[in-house]
């Protein structure tokens, strides 16, 4: 039986019936078409599909659509601003640290509010210059800290 | 997955009735054990039941002489609370052991315990810690100690309909320490796990993935070596298990002596 599933996505309010064996990964690329949200290992090892839940980052894969009723999700396309990429988007084009792009929208994701993301895989191994980028946006955006 | 039907009682006894009907149904706490597991077809299922919804459940507090956590508290939040922090710093050494960031904001301290994996990673400190399990069922309210609440790999002392509904901790402070060995340092589950904890001058010694349930021994070497049963497997074999068993409770008890 379906069920009616309503959410923000990206500060838009979302409406849809779904089937509650789905997950969110799998509403959010495939019903929502934001296919910024990867699907790598799907059983919550690599990251790749994390998203920001109420403002925290989660692997949707192994989050249960019907479970995310009444929360506010972030994607990567949610993330520039009236065109203008997000500091941490900026920082990882300037700096290199996206090569086949796969592991980018989970990491920088997760990069919003850890350190060093250590829940997500890059299959290209380009770490180094993913740490430079973090470092890079957390010097310009927050000189303080 | 192979499809299923959904439920979100909004209270225990709702739960329960929905438990009492006939087909194969599973809790939801946080998903990272159930949803890997439907994944793999290691289980089927016709109805998940959800039991975020219901109050009362999440969350840190001192009652009485007692420090009460909610099963439904998620990894993170159990780290963060300050109850917690400054009785045991233990829980938090190991919560920071477990998973990933994404992973510890989504998995509960009552899903860890009532999955019981025999490397579950909160058992070995809890067990130190002499928690004891709040239980209820249709048919009323029991308390078991964590000591009596595993039972084999993914069994416990929960009966059919039976759900874990608080997780009770003397409040006694300890100085403890929890060592996780396994092959890489994030991400991984233990090969052995050593939990040990003074409480006044009580030693206390858990042990983790080295037989069929964690286990609490007699704190020294000796007591943990007679006890151990471990296997092999595709991470590490009896033999070496038994021999960081060896080594690290020898490291864990020094650590606390100091
Ligand atoms: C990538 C990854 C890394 C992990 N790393 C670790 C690790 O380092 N250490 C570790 O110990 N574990 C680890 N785990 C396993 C898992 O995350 C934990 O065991 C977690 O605490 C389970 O909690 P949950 O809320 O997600 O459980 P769920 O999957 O929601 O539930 C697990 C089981 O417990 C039952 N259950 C849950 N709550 C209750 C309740 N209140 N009453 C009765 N039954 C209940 C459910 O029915 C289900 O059978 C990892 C998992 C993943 C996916
Ligand atoms: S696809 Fe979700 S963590 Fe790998
Ligand atoms: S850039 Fe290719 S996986 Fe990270």
């Amino acid at each position: 039986m379906k069920l009616r599933l309503s959410m923000r996505v990206n500060g838009n309010a979302v409406e849809l019936e779904i089937e509650p064996h789905r997950t969110l990964l799998e509403v959010l690329r495939n019903d929502l078409g934001l296919a910024g949200v990867r699907e790598g290992c799907s059983t919550g090892d690599c990251g790749a599909c994390t998203v920001l839940v109420n403002g925290k980052p989660l692997v949707s894969c192994l989050m249960l659509a019907p479970d995310a009723e009444g929360a506010s999700i972030v994607t990567i396309e949610g993330l520039a601003k009236d065109g203008k990429l997000d500091p941490m988007q900026e920082a990882f084009v300037a700096k290199g640290a996206i090569q086949c792009g796969f592991c980018t929208p989970g990491m920088i994701l997760a990069a919003k509010t850890e350190d060093i993301p250590e829940g997500n895989l890059c299959r290209c191994t380009g770490y180094t210059k993913i740490q430079e980028a973090i470092r890079e946006e957390r010097r310009t955006t927050r000189p303080q800290a | 997955m192979r499809a299923f039907a959904y439920e979100e009682p909004r209270t225990l006894a709702e739960a329960g009735a929905l438990m009492a009907r006939p087909g194969r149904n599973q809790l939801l706490a946080g998903g990272t054990d159930l949803l890997v597991r439907l994944k793999r077809r290691e289980w089927t299922v016709d109805t998940v039941i959800n039991l975020k919804r219901i109050a009362g459940l999440r969350g840190v507090e001192a009652r009485g002489d007692h420090v009460f956590v909610g099963p439904l508290t998620t990894l993170d939040e159990l780290a963060a609370s300050e109850l917690v922090a400054k009785r045991w710093p233990i829980l938090v050494e190991t919560v920071h052991e477990m998973g990933s960031p994404q992973v510890r904001a989504m998995s509960t301290a009552g899903g860890n315990l009532c999955n019981a994996s025999p490397a579950a990673d909160l058992a070995p400190p809890l067990l130190c810690l002499d928690a004891t399990m709040k239980v209820w069922g249709l048919r009323g309210e029991r308390h078991v100690p964590l000591r009596e609440f595993f039972l084999g790999p993914g069994k416990t002392a929960l009966e059919p309909g039976e759900i874990l509904t608080e997780i009770r901790i003397p409040p006694a402070l300890a100085k403890g320490c929890f060592i996780k060995f396994c092959t890489r340092r994030a991400m991984d589950l233990a090969f052995v796990s050593v939990a040990c904890a003074a409480v006044g001058k009580d030693v206390r010694l858990a042990l983790g993935a080295v037989a069929p349930t964690p286990i609490r021994v007699l704190p020294s070497v000796e007591e943990a070596m007679k006890r151990c049963a471990p296997i092999d497997d595709v991470r590490a074999s009896a033999e070496y298990r038994r021999e960081m068993v060896r080594v690290l409770v020898r490291r864990a008890l020094a650590r606390v002596a100091s």
